[in-house]
């Protein structure tokens, strides 16, 4: 336990088993993001996955949303400490995107629009884990939300759903992506609180 | 993208309040002695924790407001801006006083932040307590003695409300380097030609760079703020990568 602050008590409003350490609740739907918001237009978006051996599968987007779709609903959770119970997403399953690629890679690096990156484990992405998320409470995805559509990793931290996401890169050894490489954790579980290196 | 360094462990250190400074009515400086701390960044944010005494704990991240290395012996300030009905910024803002230790690790970030040895003119565009880390940076460049010519957009609700006003008045008029430029939300001053309102295209394209100086830009404040800031840089033709925002959260 760390030290006490004086006279400081909390408000402890949001106590919930469903929040993971650390977390408080929010009902609004904040933004983060390393830069200005880019608005892609649909017919200029696509998406990728590029093997190990540099074989490229891509969708453009109507070949994207003629995909078999599937309706998420979800926990999600900040580094920055806010959490979301019970968000309703839309979206492809990674599972879908790569029933055709070949890859014996262990990770993966998602590449955004903007240049933003993040690593994740190739076993987190498949079995229901993730999706390419196009709609948000039913609406379409808001361009500050990652719109047209962002990488939806719900069991890790939310900095590994990158928005605006337009691609996968396989990879047999893991790397730091963009916030990996400032000092935050390389995997990220909100349960054990894997913020920063080390923890 | 740059590379940060090596990521080094974080841990978690006391620290001890060694003064604090009332900014406005809202919003105070704590001065706080970290032992070991490994220097920072301008831009960089730690990441406070307090425990309540039966063990409960919160935590929030807070931008560094003082420049690396300090002239003041290795002190770390932080300025905290007290929400009403906030769980940690009340605390801080008005509660803890000289003497009192609190936990913090860091510095975090390697992004948002400003290096001495990048050539470029800088645009610093500020909502709120936002003017934290610009602060530090603007505490930065001074300290290095830079070049670079820096402006600084700040909104801001009233004049009242204006953190470091009384520095920001005497370093622009010491360094001809330096520009400040404040955007009144709900009161300008006593005579002032413009009436209060929102950040707007007008005012960042006059008192911006322009964008073929190729400015490095950050911007930083509540989140809808730097929302709004950075789609008005991108619209007047900014390279989106030479822009860096921070989002402080809430409204
Ligand atoms: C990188 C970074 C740097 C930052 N730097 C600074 C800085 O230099 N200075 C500074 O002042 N701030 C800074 N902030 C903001 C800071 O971290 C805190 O968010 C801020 O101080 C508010 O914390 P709080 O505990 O007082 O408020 P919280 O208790 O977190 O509440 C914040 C707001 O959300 C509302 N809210 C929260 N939970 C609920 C709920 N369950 N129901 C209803 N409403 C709710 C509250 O009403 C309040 O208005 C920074 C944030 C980030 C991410």
């Amino acid at each position: 336990m760390g030290i006490i602050s004086r006279g400081f008590g909390g408000r402890r409003r949001d106590s919930s088993p469903d929040l993971p350490p650390g977390q408080y609740l929010t009902h609004d739907f904040p933004v983060l993001s390393a830069g200005p918001t880019p608005r892609i237009p649909l017919d200029r978006w696509s998406f990728s996955i590029v093997t190990e051996t540099g074989e490229k599968h891509s969708w453009n987007w109507d070949e994207f949303t003629a995909l078999p779709a599937e309706e998420i609903t979800v926990d999600i959770h900040c580094v920055t400490k806010w959490s979301k119970l019970g968000t309703g997403w839309k979206g492809v399953s990674l599972d879908t995107l790569f029933e055709d690629v070949e890859s014996a890679a262990d990770y993966a690096m998602a590449h955004s629009v903007g240049g933003y990156t993040t690593n994740v484990p190739v076993e987190d992405l498949l079995d229901g884990k993730a999706w390419i998320a196009y709609e948000f409470d039913g609406e379409p995805l808001h361009p500050e939300h990652g719109g047209p559509a962002r990488l939806l990793i719900p069991h890790l931290y939310f900095w590994k759903s990158a928005k605006w996401v337009n691609g996968l890169r396989m990879m047999p050894e893991d790397e730091p992506g963009f916030w990996e490489a400032a000092g935050y954790h390389m995997y990220g579980d909100p349960w054990s609180e894997q913020r920063y290196h080390g923890d | 993208m740059v590379r940060a360094a090596v990521p080094r462990r974080l841990t978690w250190r006391v620290a001890t309040v060694v003064d604090t400074r009332q900014e406005t009515s809202s919003a105070r400086t704590l001065v706080l002695d970290v032992p070991d701390w490994p220097g920072h960044l301008p831009g960089q944010h730690v990441d406070v924790r307090l425990t309540a005494e039966d063990g409960y704990t919160a935590q929030r991240s807070y931008s560094i407001a003082s420049a690396w290395p300090s002239d003041d012996g290795g002190q770390v300030e932080l300025t905290i801006q007290r929400l009403e009905d906030g769980e940690v910024s009340p605390y801080l803002a008005d509660v803890v006083a000289k003497g009192d230790q609190i936990e913090l690790r860091g510095p975090v970030g390697g992004w948002f932040v400003w290096r001495e040895k990048q050539p470029a003119p800088v645009l610093l565009i500020a909502g709120g307590s936002g003017v934290v880390p610009l602060m530090a940076m603007i505490r930065a460049r001074g300290l290095a003695r830079g070049r670079q010519p820096f402006r600084l957009i700040y909104s801001v609700r009233t004049p009242e409300d204006v953190c470091f006003a009384d520095e920001l008045r005497r370093r622009v008029r010491d360094d001809p380097g330096l520009d400040v430029h404040f955007v009144y939300t709900r009161k300008a001053p006593e005579g002032s030609p413009v009436p209060p309102k929102r950040i707007d295209v007008a005012a960042v394209n006059s008192h911006g760079w322009p964008p073929d100086f190729q400015p490095d830009c950050f911007v930083c404040g509540p989140t809808s703020f730097v929302e709004t800031a950075a789609d008005i840089l991108v619209a007047l033709g900014h390279d989106p990568k030479r822009i860096r925002t921070e989002r402080f959260g809430g409204a």
